[in-house]
């Protein structure tokens, strides 16, 4: 047990850890129903075109095989319907790839069909036997060549202040491309629904999910019924990583399966069908050009994008964003445009745009600092602001100077060769880098359901999910704090759409929104009690409730610490069983509209390239973080970690490899795409600033999930630079982006 | 191909097994070759499998292709043992068998008759939890919870295979077990406390 100034919390773990190494906490495909049948998907085998035939006949007649859904016997589904005078009032039209709707095909490894059959083994067996005849038309999948021709490209939106392609009258100015392949979220739990119709139009559903209640919404409106009779079940989730902002083909096929057949279905995707079916970074071009004057100071920025979506849906995410506002700079001009290929459609992968647009923006920087000969921090301390230059208001808190102080010293930048190339240990070219990232700090309305029964407990609701940050621990911590009450006896609930609405997890938004509506939830339940204490027991008679306060599960005297009465008695006094509240916390007030905030991040890191044969190894990361009140320090410092090993993937290994011939993406699993593993993780710091930002909630956190991330690939390849002389622009590093030939 | 197994040896098992296995797995540009669709409408026997799951002795009668993980995440409700990519790359499947580590997707059932399987559900002592899954709480080893079940059967098998004495060896003989969250570090602090205690695990 730990004490805290007045907070006493019983340990700084998280609440749901032991339910998670002991095989306990059940994850979407988890769950078993009566009568529940298996489902897996058949994907094409084209990349674009229409489905002439499709032969399900022996597949039909496979041990076990209950049906074999496809275009030509698949229910209506009021959300598929796209004209909207025929669609029923209740239904919106489905955003994206109607699975199992028509014969078209649009990427390879559509979904054609699914296989329901009353065991895993059965459907599986069952899949390869359903015959696809296909009229193939031309596709284009290859991004680099497509985006050389402007009419391919789709202008997305473009910004100016100042003057346009300023940077080039500088004193010293760079100007450079960028390329960041498509990679795959590829969190460990797959992609799964479980569906099961209890009425005519009435659905639960147990499913991966960031957002319990975004689910609920677009099943109910696919499915053209009510918003209450869709029940979505995200109890615990698996990882996600921004892929589980949106609903996938495996929701509604799951529930036309369900629906169809009459009986519960599962329908779980496989490792392979995690690369095309639920999303990716878009691949991106970028061409950066900045300038400064002789001082460092930014005279322009120039910052052009182009990002991959798909035929069928337009995606689009905040790339070029960060050079508007990250340092002072008058004259900005950005360019965004969109690549449409016949590939699945992108999604937001953890830091979103911003992780791409940083890792350009802050390997120019680094590349200019070289030109000025100028320390790369001081450079940009040249060109920090507390005011968002975009939209001209004050940032709500900005710490950055904070986190450089902290990483030039735990690094050792002193140590860092001002010459690439001239510094080696035991035959290693070292050397250091740092970057900063950026993200958005939002608070939007959650309601939060919150009851103290008379044994003493305290119970909180939301309908928000916890796909692994921790969201659990921080409201149980929150909550702890803001009564004076032990985290033991609060248990916080969530991963439910019954539960009151919350938002979906992302965005780096879940504890600045949700915490909000906690807090506010246990102050309302902290003046109930004073009022109650006030009308029923005889000691606070006449008294203000401002005279009170609630600690240590008691209501006291706040004159007279003598003066108090237990919680539990007071309900019982009261006659009361329990206390039983919902309150909404909303968005910004007036006075918080006033800031623009951000979360901040600084990133560092020490590595080492072998001369001989290009291998780079990372040797010491430090990892700061500005992003308001730390609620759980715990698990902050293990997001921050996460988006050091994502970020290690990002630069050092992942790539999705698409045969352009074909349309066919050919390491579609851990095999063949690689994710970082243990061997690969460098010490890593983490730090915070720690400090509450009083402009943004009542709280004063904000998140971390983003820039946990966000800067962190440049910080490796500014670092590669420093030990090499060699820039690498295009991502992943490999040893022949550094001049070194692969053996044959 | 006859359409089921009469017999429960091991052996002959083995050899029907063989042919079902190259037809489940064969990618389906092959199947034709093998003039696979004559044999469609062949019923799939259950054959009969004596396995100790857990310290619990169990007779039963499962689909011959069933491999170990789904058997015990669909049939037997061993939910804890996940399932993150059937292919043997990610470890998330882990468990021990005999008391040694395995990745569980790989594992037909039928394969191991009379053998003694360990999941993350009985690796602590009833209520109690083991050694290791305490470890990975107080170290923060896990954010999603999703690999952790094979990374604590991946890491207490480290620890008795004798590999856990420096991070680097840790390091290296963890490399099965992927955590895409990224709670290497802490994972990595976990098993270098348990195995620093000395303790029989």
């Amino acid at each position: 047990m730990k004490s805290n100034n007045n907070t006493i919390f019983w340990e700084d773990e998280r609440v749901d850890g032991a339910d998670k190494v002991n095989g306990k906490a059940k994850y979407a495909a988890e769950h078993s129903l009566p009568n529940m049948a298996y489902a897996v998907f058949v994907t094409s085998t084209i990349a674009k075109g229409s489905i002439k035939n499709l032969d399900t006949s022996k597949a039909l007649a496979m041990p076990g095989v209950l049906d074999v859904i496809y275009y030509a016997n698949c229910p209506s589904v009021p959300g598929y319907i796209s004209n909207a005078a025929e669609r029923p009032k209740n239904a919106i039209e489905w955003r994206g790839h109607k699975v199992l709707h028509d014969n078209k095909v649009r990427f390879f490894g559509q979904p054609i069909a699914l296989v329901v059959a009353d065991s895993f083994e059965n459907a599986n067996a069952a899949i390869r036997f359903v015959k696809a005849e296909y009229a193939p038309e031309s596709f284009e999948t290859n991004f680099d060549k497509a985006r050389l021709d402007a009419k391919n490209l789709k202008t997305n939106s473009n910004y100016k202040r100042g003057t346009e392609k300023k940077f080039k009258e500088a004193f010293a100015f760079v100007e450079s491309e960028f390329n960041i392949p498509i990679e795959v979220h590829n969190a460990m739990e797959l992609f799964a629904t479980i569906a099961h119709w209890e009425g005519e139009d009435k659905v639960t559903l147990y499913d991966k999910t960031q957002g319990p209640k975004s689910t609920q919404f677009t099943v109910s409106r696919t499915f053209g019924i009510p918003d209450k009779n869709v029940r979505v079940i995200a109890e615990n989730v698996g990882g996600a990583f921004g892929s589980g902002l949106r609903s996938w083909a495996n929701v509604p096929a799951a529930c036309i399966a369900a629906k169809k057949l009459n009986r519960p279905v599962k329908l779980v995707l496989t490792r392979p069908q995690m690369f095309s079916l639920v999303g990716y970074r878009p691949q991106s071009w970028q061409k950066v050009g900045i300038g400064a004057d002789a001082a460092g100071n930014f005279t322009g920025i120039s910052h052009e994008a182009i990002t991959n979506t798909s035929r069928y849906e337009d995606f689009r995410e905040g790339i070029v964003d960060v050079s508007k506002f990250l340092y002072a700079c008058e004259n900005v001009d950005t360019k965004y445009n969109l690549l449409p290929l016949d590939l699945s459609t992108p999604v937001w992968m953890r830091g979103p745009g911003e992780a791409s647009g940083c890792f350009a923006l802050e390997s120019a920087i680094d590349e200019l600092s070289y030109k000025l000969k100028m320390d790369p921090i001081e450079l940009r301390l040249k060109n920090y602001t507390t005011i968002n230059p975009e939209n001209k208001l004050p940032f709500s808190d900005i710490n950055l100077k904070d986190c450089y102080a902290y990483g030039i010293n735990k690094i050792g930048w002193k140590n860092r060769p001002a010459v690439p190339g001239s510094l080696k240990e035991n035959g290693w070219l070292i050397g250091y880098g740092m970057a900063v990232g950026i993200f958005g700090a939002g608070k939007g309305s959650a309601s939060v359901r919150i009851v103290l029964s008379n044994d003493g407990k305290l119970l909180l609701e939301c309908g928000v999910s916890d796909m692994g940050p921790g969201t659990t621990t921080a409201m149980t911590i929150l909550a702890s704090e803001a009564m004076h009450m032990p985290i033991q006896k609060i248990k916080f609930k969530l991963g439910d759409s019954d539960l009151p609405p919350g938002p979906s997890q992302g965005g780096s938004g879940t504890t600045s929104t949700v915490g909000s509506a906690v807090d506010l939830a246990c102050k309302t339940l902290q003046q109930k009690l004073k009022e109650i204490a006030i009308k029923s027991a005889p000691v606070f008679a006449g008294m203000n409730a401002e005279a009170l306060e609630v600690k240590n599960e008691m209501v006291i005297s706040k004159s007279d610490a003598n003066t108090k009465i237990d919680i539990v008695a007071l309900l019982k006094l009261a006659n009361q069983d329990k206390i039983d509240l919902t309150i909404t916390s909303n968005g910004k007030n007036a006075a918080q509209l006033k800031f623009t905030s951000n979360s901040f991040s600084a990133h560092f890191v020490k590595l080492g390239v072998n001369p001989k044969d290009g291998t780079v190894k990372i040797l010491q990361v430090v990892t700061t973080g500005d992003a308001g009140k730390i609620i759980s320090p715990k698990t902050a410092r293990s997001q921050m970690l996460g988006g050091v090993v994502g970020g290690i993937g990002m630069v050092l290994s992942e790539k999705l490899e698409i045969d352009h011939k074909t349309g066919q993406i050919i390491n579609a699993s851990f095999g063949g795409y690689h994710v970082p593993l243990h061997s690969q993780i460098p010490p890593t710091d983490v730090w915070f600033v720690n400090k509450p930002d009083p402009n943004i909630n009542d709280i004063g956190a904000k998140g971390i999930g983003e820039i946990a991330l966000i800067g962190f690939a440049a910080a490796i390849t500014n670092a590669v630079y420093n030990a090499t002389g060699k820039r690498v622009r295009d991502l992943p590093i490999t040893p022949e982006k550094l001049g070194f030939k692969t053996k044959a | 191909m006859k359409p089921c197994f009469q017999q429960d040896g091991r052996r002959s098992f083995l050899k029907k097994s063989t042919s079902l296995v190259a037809l489940y797995l064969t990618p389906s540009v092959f199947i034709k070759a093998f003039a696979v669709d004559t044999i469609v409408p062949t019923p799939i026997a259950k054959e009969k499998l004596t396995i100790t799951i857990n310290g619990k002795l169990l007779k039963l009668e499962i689909d011959a292709r069933t491999t170990l993980l789904n058997l015990l995440r669909e049939d037997l409700a061993f939910t804890g043992t996940k399932k993150g990519c059937e292919m043997g790359q990610c470890g998330a499947c882990t468990v021990h068998i005999n008391g040694k580590r395995a990745k569980s997707c790989m594992q037909l059932a039928l394969t191991h008759q009379n053998n003694k399987i360990t999941t993350i559900e009985g690796l602590g002592d009833g209520e109690k939890l083991h050694p290791m899954q305490v470890a990975f709480i107080k170290h923060d080893a896990f954010q999603c919870g999703y690999c952790t079940s094979g990374q604590i059967m991946s890491a207490v098998a480290c620890v008795r295979e004798g590999n856990a004495k420096s991070r680097a060896s840790i390091q290296t003989y963890m490399d099965t077990n992927i955590c895409r969250c990224g709670a290497y570090q802490n994972i990595v602090d976990a098993i270098a406390e348990v195995a620093k205690t000395g303790a029989k695990i």
